[in-house]
């Protein structure tokens, strides 16, 4: 078992330019069925030996494809997640950058009534290792076992991935959410996925500063928590008001500020690690009680 | 990105908001000739990107135009919060009885617009909001549907506006929304809100930040971009893809990934040291990537040692050694290096960088207390 994804996601690629092509490619090479991609008038026609289709509906009827990954640039990627959500697709992964904010409200405002998941943009996708791979992650990294990841970063999530598969720590879905200040799946709703799944025996919740999700997250923990968690938290040291390359990374006045996010999973319950380093020693600690 | 208050203003006006007359001056005989024009009493009001103005002097009212003039020579050259002026507003004072607050930004953990109204507005909105929060109405229309005028309606009687102002209000209300709409804002303020001795409604300042992931479609906003001196490197750095801040400290940092900069930042100040900026080069990490890194950080006089924290992913830590490698072979840095690899073939690229003039260390954390110490030793010669 395990979240979002599975041996079995049907993953239809939409933007198959030069990075959707470098990546399904690659999502290919990991196991994961890459059953077509979409591409405007070129329907009926292959490209890398990916069938081609005019519209997600009618990639959805002929392929039975469940996931979407979204690349298409900024301007057009609210379209895309739209169509993918209107084709009753149940996860969209968008990894494009830069989307304005008034879009992704639209597109939240539309998944409120919809079944579909959405999980980013802005962010490197999901992974649940030995089975599938949906996003642009370097597979090396990641290993199956039972620790499942929430991110709202990229490399950090990778360099992560990295220290707990060297601590033997094997995972059971890494979920990227996007470094926007609006996203489909924000960390409190990954949580939940992952403490409701029997495959994950432990949670590792890395945040950003900005915005208050990584608090609502904690709450939730300590409420519902059923295993244990680790938290790590990046830009403890930087200064209000500047955006720290992530839309979503901004501490403005005393909102989402490093110390606010720190205190609520300690009162949680939940070790919070100084540095990415310290993650694998606690949660093997964590499991261990 | 932020607009000026006359830029913000003409967009108001333009949604049919009412605002004071007024004229953009950039010298104390245009000051003067605008009051002249307007009719005194004026304000004349410093355009700058920052808050607090007003406290800081960069507004002031006006009996005469030569009053007008003598505000302005005051107010222009200025500097507010590092800022010079070099623009004022002059505008028709207005007759104010009471001040509102209205604003529309975004909820995030909400996931929706939300429009704020409150009786008690003016300089300190900040405070309020902080010390008595339900003294601010608040609503969040659907970001599908737009501020309906129930919802309008709602917000000027939970705020208690007085039965006078309450159809005005709840217009302005509405329009202001659909200016947050069209521009693309991020934050869309009116405050004060004026209430005239008349009993009419009036923008006295107006606050339009745009969202910059929306600028390819707000040509005629996008234009209107002002770029000061101390942005210009952020500038420089937006233009090759990268994301740049800068900060006080003096330790150059390069790294890939907005949350492994972060990070790496962390790691420097746990070190005791000070970072000197947040250089984010995006997903790889090449050869000519890593050159004008070095370039955007170096430019920065303070910076007395960078550190390099790139994790190799799709992008090989080899490749991204041998890139590092030319550039300090045919680019000699003025100041030493540290650099940390890590992911895929870390090992490969450590080895590489093993015998050049460079720190190599296998973890985030001996990197910065590495660069941390070699910032704080003497200048070489």
């Amino acid at each position: 078992m395990s979240v979002l994804l599975d041996r079995d996601t049907r993953v239809l690629v939409q933007g198959l330019g030069r990075e959707g092509s470098f990546h399904a490619a690659r999502m290919r090479d990991y196991g994961t069925k890459v059953v077509g991609a979409t591409k405007p008038g070129k329907g009926g026609t292959t490209q890398d030996g990916i069938p081609l289709f005019d519209t997600v509906a009618e990639a959805v009827d002929s392929t039975d494809a469940n996931t979407s990954i979204v690349f298409v640039p900024a301007p057009y990627a609210m379209d895309a997640m739209l169509e993918a959500i209107d084709a009753g697709i149940d996860l969209v992964i968008a990894i494009t950058e830069g989307v304005p904010v008034a879009d992704m409200l639209k597109v939240t405002a539309v998944l409120e009534t919809a079944t579909t998941i959405l999980v980013g943009p802005n962010g490197p996708g999901a992974i649940t290792p030995g089975q599938a791979k949906v996003g642009i992650m370097p597979a090396e990294n990641f290993s199956p076992g039972g620790v499942g990841f929430v991110s709202r970063s990229g490399t950090l999530t990778y360099e992560i991935a990295d220290l707990l598969t060297r601590a033997g720590l094997g995972q059971s879905t890494c979920i990227g959410v996007g470094g926007d200040p609006v996203i489909g799946l924000p960390t409190p709703d990954a949580v939940r996925l992952l403490n409701e799944d029997p495959a994950t025996e432990a949670i590792v919740i890395v945040g950003e500063i900005g915005g208050s999700a990584e608090e609502r997250a904690a709450e939730y923990m300590r409420a519902e928590g059923k295993k244990p968690a680790v938290a790590f938290i990046a830009g403890r040291s930087a200064p209000p008001g500047k955006r720290m390359g992530h839309a979503g990374a901004i501490v403005s006045g005393n909102q989402g500020t490093a110390e606010s996010k720190v205190r609520a999973f300690e009162e949680a319950g939940i070790p919070v690690a100084n540095a990415p380093s310290e993650i694998p020693g606690l949660v093997k600690r964590a499991l261990r009680r | 990105m932020k607009l000026h208050e006359f830029q913000a203003k003409q967009l108001l006006a333009r949604a049919g908001i009412p605002i004071p007359d007024g004229r953009m001056a950039t010298t104390a005989d245009e000051a003067e000739a605008a009051a002249r024009a307007i009719g005194a009493p004026v304000a004349v009001k410093a355009q700058v990107h920052v808050g607090g103005r007003g406290k800081a002097g960069g507004i002031k009212v006006a009996k005469s135009p030569a009053e007008a003039r003598d505000a302005a020579k005051a107010i222009l050259g200025m500097e507010i919060k590092g800022l010079r002026v070099e623009k004022v507003y002059v505008e028709r004072a207005a007759q104010v009885d009471r001040e509102l607050y209205l604003g529309v930004t975004l909820d995030r953990d909400r996931r929706r617009p939300v429009v704020m109204l409150s009786t008690v507005g003016g300089m300190d909105i900040e405070e309020v909001a902080e010390a008595n929060p339900e003294k601010i109405a608040r609503g969040w229309p659907s970001p599908l549907l737009g501020l309906l005028p129930f919802e309008a309606r709602s917000l000027v009687f939970a705020a208690g506006v007085s039965e006078k102002q309450r159809d005005p209000v709840a217009d302005i209300a509405r329009r202001l929304y659909s200016v947050y709409v069209e521009t693309d804002a991020s934050l869309a303020e009116i405050n004060p809100l004026f209430v005239q001795k008349d009993g009419s409604v009036l923008a006295g300042d107006a606050k339009l930040d745009i969202d910059d992931n929306a600028l390819f479609r707000q040509p005629e906003l996008a234009k209107l971009k002002e770029v000061s001196k101390d942005e210009e490197t952020e500038e420089k750095a937006r233009a090759l893809g990268f994301s740049y801040v800068q900060l006080d400290g003096d330790v150059g940092i390069i790294g890939n990934g907005a949350g492994l900069v972060m990070a790496t930042l962390d790691a420097v100040r746990d070190a005791g040291g000070k970072a000197a900026n947040f250089l984010d080069v995006g997903g790889g990490a090449k050869e000519e990537v890593v050159r004008s890194a070095l370039e955007i950080v170096l430019a920065n006089p303070r910076v007395r040692s960078v550190l390099i924290n790139i994790f190799g992913g799709i992008t090989r830590g080899d490749e991204v050694a041998r890139g590092v490698l030319d550039v300090v072979r045919t680019h000699p840095p003025r100041v030493p290096l540290v650099i940390r690899l890590s992911g895929t073939e870390a090992e490969a690229g450590r080895r590489l960088l093993a015998g050049a003039p460079l720190g190599s260390r296998e973890t985030m954390d001996d990197a910065a207390a590495e660069a941390v110490r070699l910032a704080t030793q003497p200048v070489r010669a």
